[in-house]
This record gives C-alpha cells, sequence and structure tokens, in this order.
C-alpha cells in the first residue's frame, strides 16, 4: 500500500516538553563514547563559555524516541508499515547548542513523500525551539519505506 | 567556543586524520539505552536473521554518532557543529565475538566560509562497504 499523500503537511507537535538533563547528556555522550569534559563537567562548559554541559551533535535524535507514540510513523492514516522501514538520511541544523537545562518543544511535520523506484521515501522535518520560542534546531529525516511504490502509477 | 583548532590555520584540503572506533554489541546495548531505540534488529541476531539480515546491525544513528566524534574530538567542541547531514548507504553489520565490526573514518575540509566555520566531507567504512555517503558537516571553528 502507498503512503497516504494527503497527510503531507501534517503536523505532530510533543505532547509536552522535553527537559534537558546533564545526566541524559553524560549518559548518551558515554554510549557514544565522547569523552568530551564539556559534556560532563559544568565548569568545563561555562569555562568554554556555555551555560552548562552542552550536548553531543546527534543527541536531539533522543526527542524521535521520546515522542514515538505521537510521531507520524504510527499515525493510522499514513499506511506505513514499521517493519518495512529503513533510515535514509538524516540531517540536524543547529541554531544554537543544546545545553543542560533546556526546555525544548518540538513540533515534527511531514514534508515530503516521493517514490524511488520500488520503495518510498518520507521526509519529515522537526522544529525544535526553547521555553522562550527561539530556535534550537531544525531536523530532517528520511525513511524508506520498502517496496511500497509498487502499486502507484508514480513508480 | 572552547575548540583548539582555529579557523585561521584550515585550509580547503585540509585533512582530518583517519580514526577507527571499534562497535560491539554492547555499545548497541548502550546505545539503544541512552537513544531509545529498542528495535529488535540493533539486538537481537535471531530476529536481524530472519527479516533478512546478514547479522545484528549497527543503529544508523550510531555510526552517524560515531562519525561526528572525528570532528568534535579533531575540533575540541561537541557544540560546534552546526550542521550535520548523512546517507545511510550500507549496515554496520556487527558480529557476536570479540572483534564485533571496526568503524574507520576520516574528513576533508571542503570549503572555508567567512564566518568562521568550514565545510567537512566525511567518510565512513566498516570493512570494505562504504556506510554513509553524502555525509557532510559545517564546523564553527575557534
Amino acid at each position: 500500500m502507498p503512503l497516504n499523500r494527503d497527510y503531507v503537511g501534517r503536523q505532530y507537535p510533543a505532547d509536552e516538553p522535553y527537559e534537558v538533563s546533564r545526566e541524559k547528556i553524560r549518559s548518551f555522550a558515554d554510549a557514544i563514547g565522547d569523552d568530551s569534559p564539556l559534556c560532563r563537567n559544568r565548569s568545563a562548559a561555562q569555562a568554554a563559555g556555555y551555560a552548562d554541559v552542552v550536548a553531543p551533535p546527534t543527541f536531539l535524535t533522543v526527542l524521535n524516541f521520546r515522542y514515538a507514540a505521537s510521531s507520524p510513523v504510527v499515525d493510522p492514516g499514513l499506511g506505513l508499515n514499521y517493519a518495512l522501514v529503513v533510515h535514509g538520511e538524516q540531517r540536524f541544523v543547529h541554531h544554537r547548542p543544546v545545553v543542560a537545562g533546556d526546555v525544548l518543544h518540538s513540533v515534527a511535520s511531514i514534508e515530503d513523500i516521493r517514490v524511488a523506484g520500488r520503495n518510498e521515501l518520507m521526509v519529515t522535518k522537526t522544529e525544535v525551539t526553547d521555553d522562550t520560542g527561539e530556535p534550537i534546531a531544525t531536523i530532517y529525516s528520511t525513511i524508506v519505506s520498502r517496496g511500497t511504490a509498487g502499486s502507484t502509477r508514480e513508480g | 567556543m572552547a575548540g583548539t583548532v582555529k579557523h585561521a590555520d584550515i585550509e580547503v584540503g585540509t585533512e582530518i586524520p583517519e580514526r577507527s572506533f571499534p562497535v560491539q554489541r554492547v555499545n548497541l546495548v548502550m546505545y539503544a539505552g541512552a537513544s531509545g531505540d529498542f528495535n529488535v534488529i540493533h539486538w537481537n541476531e535471531r530476529i536481524a536473521k530472519a527479516v533478512g539480515l546478514p547479522d545484528v546491525i549497527a543503529h544508523g544513528m550510531f555510526t552517524m554518532a560515531q562519525a561526528g566524534r572525528l570532528i568534535t574530538d579533531w575540533c575540541g567542541d561537541p557544540a560546534a557543529v552546526v550542521e550535520y547531514g548523512v546517507r545511510f548507504s550500507r549496515p554496520v553489520v556487527v558480529p557476536d565475538d570479540d572483534q564485533g565490526a571496526t568503524l574507520t573514518v576520516s574528513g576533508v575540509v571542503e570549503d572555508k566560509r567567512d564566518d568562521g566555520t568550514v565545510v567537512v566531507a566525511i567518510t565512513a567504512r566498516s570493512g570494505e562497504d562504504k556506510v554513509l555517503s553524502k555525509a557532510q558537516t559545517v564546523v564553527r571553528l575557534a
């Protein structure tokens, strides 16, 4: 079954804000083997000019799983079969560093659905802002829905 | 800005020395917990093989994070990465042995901008497989 094109443009706001903690940054840094003191030691981060410990560049991927229950991929009307999905591309645009103490608001949206051979590609964009509305990051993710383009004329 | 690499010292063509990052099952378990991505193909060999994979594969985002370390370890500041994008071209297969897989990552400066940033193209391989393509980052230097 092809994905429902009517869902392009649909928005999926997170139901509550994400509070970035020092310990979460530390455990994420541990998991990726990043031993920078800027991810662990508040004094070191402040000496470097940051308000608190800083997140590694792919940290915001945690939002994707934290808000999985309200994400586009589980929207029944979209028609996505998660067993057929692989991660195609990922891009982070950081408008400012993420630091411990940030309270993040995120809104995901379906940017595009298109055919690539027998597969379909779906691009989602997540806009992340802080408590004051200042932009923090824009995250683009492309997932591949394998073999679902077969019954469309575009394919 | 805590970086140790100065924008003035970097030119187009500057190479970021190749590094190797070992990937074992324990790394995938830790990453699953830290990221929240518990997809079974990243830790369960039985199911990974049942869906046609050669073995358990690393999270694409774990591979992306390792390649990111090449950049952040080089410049000395995890928060210096302004933009970072990759395409996941091949999976990193992680066997359950004492070796696991090895990611080999290198980079080269493709562009130097007036705003204090440089654009770095990243190459990441596991064995003969190029596991990331179109991997590029914009980094703010000191």
